[in-house]
């Protein structure tokens, strides 16, 4: 079990996500997050269709789980002191994504240095075998005191 | 060659040409439930378009700043690079008149472009205001294309992001 302080961290950086407008405007849902690791999903909606004869979600769509997940795996990052920036961030859509079905997405803060982190991501629909997409994202970092003081 | 703006002698009334190219225009961008959520309206000056995303507090990412989400302007960029590189693969058959827009049974067949791969890079914060965007479709094959483009608020000059994508070609 996680001590104390990171649980009502772990809840602080959920609501903080949760409550993000744009996140909100898509119905993003966090999932898991802590230790640079962040898992957030979101339910299909007709609005977010990228091409009305075929149903599937537009891939900004994806792209903007990616980014919001990648930036939570930052945030939750035992090093990380500041709210964070994406950088850059390039998408790969192996597959499109199934209508109807709800998007997760992983990401994974992999290394930090001083000034940036590095992030990796995947997303799938309900078949997890076959991811939808995958990230690589660098995002703007900053340490919290405790790390910056040269423990 | 029997189109009518390739036809000799006396050109199309303006308003001809206008309306042709506006129902080209409407034809792609229409009906994406996408496009219509974020808001986003392309003006066209002969065959260039701009994308237009003006701000809405749902766009917001950093409330603090506050900032856009770095999600809708990625969004918006692809938006304006697919839109981009359709409308310059249709721009000739819409001309020539190889095309009628009209007709049900092409607007059925128009197949968007499928994004392989994007990469944006963020160059300053998105502000709380209206963003413009340009792409240029830099290589377009049969079967591959690579689109750049780039979104700027206040000054033309400045991009606050911009993004390269490849993209698969539909099949005819």
């Amino acid at each position: 079990m996680a001590p104390p302080h990171d649980s009502d961290r772990v809840k602080r950086a959920k609501q903080f996500i949760e409550a993000i407008p744009y996140s909100r405007a898509l119905g993003m849902q966090v999932e898991e997050i802590g230790d640079g690791r962040a898992v957030i999903s979101m339910p299909y909606s007709e609005q977010l269709v990228g091409d009305p004869r075929t149903g599937v979600l537009h891939g900004g769509v994806v792209s903007a789980l990616m980014d919001t997940c990648g930036g939570g795996a930052v945030v939750c990052h035992p090093r990380s002191g500041a709210p964070t920036a994406t950088i850059d961030l390039r998408i790969d859509y192996m597959r499109p994504a199934r209508p109807g079905e709800r998007l997760t997405a992983e990401a994974i803060c992999y290394h930090v240095t001083r000034s940036v982190a590095f992030v990796r991501a995947t997303a799938w629909d309900a078949d997890k075998d076959r991811p939808v997409a995958a990230v690589t994202g660098a995002f703007t970092f900053e340490m919290s005191n405790s790390e910056e003081g040269g423990q | 060659m029997t189109g009518p703006s390739k036809r000799r002698g006396r050109p199309e009334p303006m308003q001809v040409v206008k309306g042709r190219r506006d129902r080209a225009l409407r034809a792609l961008v229409d009906g994406v439930p996408w496009i219509a959520f974020l808001g986003i309206r392309f003006e066209r000056h002969g065959d260039e378009l701009t994308a237009v995303m003006p701000y809405q507090e749902k766009l917001i990412g950093n409330p603090m700043l506050p900032a856009l989400h770095g999600g809708a302007t990625a969004g918006f960029l692809e938006t304006a690079a697919i839109i981009e590189l359709s409308w310059s693969t249709l721009w000739e058959d819409v001309e020539s008149g190889a095309i009628d827009l009209n007709d049900p049974a092409v607007l059925e067949g128009l197949k968007f472009p499928k994004t392989i791969d994007f990469t944006v890079d963020y160059l300053r914060t998105g502000l709380p205001r209206d963003a413009y965007a340009r792409a240029r479709v830099t290589r377009s094959g049969r079967r591959y294309a690579s689109v750049h483009v780039e979104a700027w608020q206040d000054n033309r000059a400045r991009p606050f992001a911009q993004a390269t994508g490849h993209f698969l070609m539909p099949s005819t």
